[in-house]
């Protein structure tokens, strides 16, 4: 498989980055990290907006950057599209002059995207003639993907393109974002330190921490190891399951959902059987039963699991990394671990208090 | 009060010897101004004062020093092998030095407003450097080009102390209106100094008031 290679060494008076990176070109490959982490330097260094004195980049068989042999293609000759944090139109242009400007500066021969797909995909065909700043924020941004993807890339890089945008607006962006990877098979890196963009968009995720890669992998083996839960204070995911619709239950207002062999309810959804959904589980909605349940309980989602790991995590609490076919988190507090004497290899069952959908995010 | 020939050369000199030095100025300066605008270099203040040295120096000095340089026996004479002084040539290297503030101010201010995002916009989109600078950046400063075009003409119509030092007042080729001003208040034909100067207050009214009609018909937008 096709495959993104690069090292970047550079220093700046505050800050060092030292990155390597490997990852596969297709899907959406997030690099997250608080603000100060690198992930937009990274990102700006993939794209050779700045040139790192040491630094290697290859896409594919297509090397970019080889600083050992003095080589370094400028930007404006690599097949890449960039979208900013902003939306960067240019003011005296309108939103058709603004698609055009790159998709001008191509060849005949690379345009693989045409004006009409990106105009669909993007739902900007009633702005066309619009001056760009009579456009709304969520309108603009979506102008500067369409603007990008115009000039047909082999390479979307993405500098957290909602982070100036209210969280209406970046609902109506992330369905595009999806439908623009699936449609046109571009691969996508994507800068966020926003986990709720992480559980929509994410394959694979970059975990960075001031200037160095941390963690690398699919979206639930980063968010279930220890250096993401360490370093991620806000909301703790357990597990993200790309789980399939196995049936439904419109009398009880349900979907039954299969993942690996087991099942979870969740609210009834408008998708077909067999289609793929993807679901997500805070570990603080797991609760760790030892034993088989003999007691009736109004739990509906139980997962037979094995723990693989204690992890201490505060003084309170500990996390216990579970396998059910996936890494699944539970946190579970200090005392009830010291009752129920819990050691890896154990068999226990997983209830399950409540499953989050990315209802925008049927795949 | 008759506008005699002499008169009318000096006004042909003088709108020469303005749009050379603006042209030459758009030329030099946008590279420099540029540099200033961007620049993390720590020379940054020093360039900028010397800059701006005419806006502050008394015209006599700087002329005399441009004076010295362009004399058979200073760096720029003997590098062109040839005495610049007292030539057109002299008065509009001299008028570049002078007027450089006035044009390299407002484009500097223009491209710091207008700031790299949309060049690197542009670069993302395959544009070349130069590309992208034409297409981008000189539209979205094109108000600041304005500025500069229209205060480096002005000023340089407006020079007197720099172009008696450096120019000499030879008719048809350095004797400019302001010039032509002075000799004819010397002479005290008052009725001619008042007509060329009252020429030279209304033009340069009009200049500037069509600079702020129509900066304020045609806004160019920046979101």
């Amino acid at each position: 498989m096709s495959r993104l290679v690069a090292h970047f060494d550079v220093r700046y008076p505050s800050f060092h980055l030292n990155v390597s990176l490997d990852v596969p070109t297709s899907g959406i490959t997030v690099l997250f990290g608080p603000s100060g982490s690198g992930k937009t330097t990274l990102l700006r260094c993939l794209a050779g907006l700045e040139r790192a004195p040491h630094g290697f980049m290859q896409f594919g068989n297509d090397v970019w950057q080889d600083e050992a042999k003095g080589e370094f293609l400028p930007l404006h000759t690599r097949p890449i599209g960039y979208v900013f944090q902003e939306p960067r139109l240019f003011p005296h242009y309108n939103v058709r002059s603004n698609l055009l400007y790159g998709y001008k500066r191509i060849s005949v021969e690379e345009r693989r995207i045409s004006i009409e797909q990106v105009v669909d995909i993007l739902g900007i065909g009633h702005l066309l003639e619009r001056r760009t700043h009579k456009l709304s924020g969520g309108e603009q941004q979506r102008v500067a993907i369409g603007r990008a993807l115009l000039t047909s890339p082999k390479l979307l890089l993405m500098d957290e393109p909602l982070a100036s945008l209210d969280i209406q607006r970046k609902q109506e962006i992330i369905p595009f974002i999806h439908r623009l990877h699936e449609e046109l098979r571009i691969p996508v890196i994507y800068v966020s330190h926003a986990i709720n963009e992480i559980l929509q968009l994410a394959d694979l995720v970059v975990l960075l921490k001031e200037g160095k890669v941390v963690g690398a992998g699919a979206l639930n083996e980063v968010l279930t190891s220890l250096e993401f839960r360490k370093s991620s204070s806000s909301l703790l995911v357990g597990a993200v399951l790309a789980a399939r619709v196995a049936n439904h239950e419109p009398q009880y207002g349900l979907t039954q959902l299969e993942f690996k062999g087991q099942f979870l309810f969740v609210p009834l959804q408008p998708v077909a059987i067999g289609q793929p959904l993807r679901v997500h589980i805070f570990s603080s909605d797991v609760s760790l039963v030892v034993g088989r349940i003999n007691a009736p309980t109004s739990v509906l989602n139980i997962l037979e699991a094995t723990i693989i790991e204690i992890r201490d995590m505060d003084q309170s609490s500990v996390d216990v990394l579970l396998d059910i076919g996936a890494p699944l988190v539970a946190s579970i507090t200090r005392k009830s671990f010291a009752n129920l004497g819990l050691k890896p290899g154990q068999h226990v069952y997983a209830h399950i208090k409540a499953v989050a959908l990315n209802e925008e995010l049927t795949e | 009060m008759a506008i005699t020939e002499l008169d009318l050369s000096a006004l042909w000199v003088t709108l020469r010897l303005a749009g050379m030095t603006v042209l030459v100025l758009l030329i030099v300066g946008t590279p420099l101004a540029w540099w200033l605008a961007h620049t993390r270099s720590r020379f940054r203040p020093v360039v900028e004062a010397m800059v701006a040295l005419p806006i502050v120096l008394p015209p006599t000095v700087l002329g005399f020093y441009i004076l010295v340089a362009l004399g058979p026996y200073g760096p720029l004479g003997r590098l062109a092998n040839l005495t610049l002084a007292f030539t057109f040539t002299g008065l509009v290297i001299a008028s570049v030095f002078y007027s450089m503030p006035f044009v390299i101010q407002p484009l500097q201010g223009a491209f710091e407003a207008a700031g790299k995002a949309p060049l690197e916009a542009a670069w993302s989109l395959r544009a070349s450097r130069l590309d992208a600078f034409l297409t981008v950046i000189s539209p979205i400063a094109l108000r600041g080009y304005i500025s500069a075009v229209v205060l480096g003409f002005a000023h340089t119509m407006g020079e007197f102390g720099v172009v008696l030092m450096v120019g000499g007042s030879i008719p048809g080729q350095t004797k400019v209106l302001s010039t032509t001003i002075f000799d004819h208040v010397e002479t005290m034909e008052f009725a001619q100094a008042h007509a060329i100067s009252a020429f030279m207050l209304i033009f340069s009214f009009l200049v500037l008031l069509g600079v702020y009609v129509a900066n304020r018909r045609f806004p160019i937008h920046v979101s």
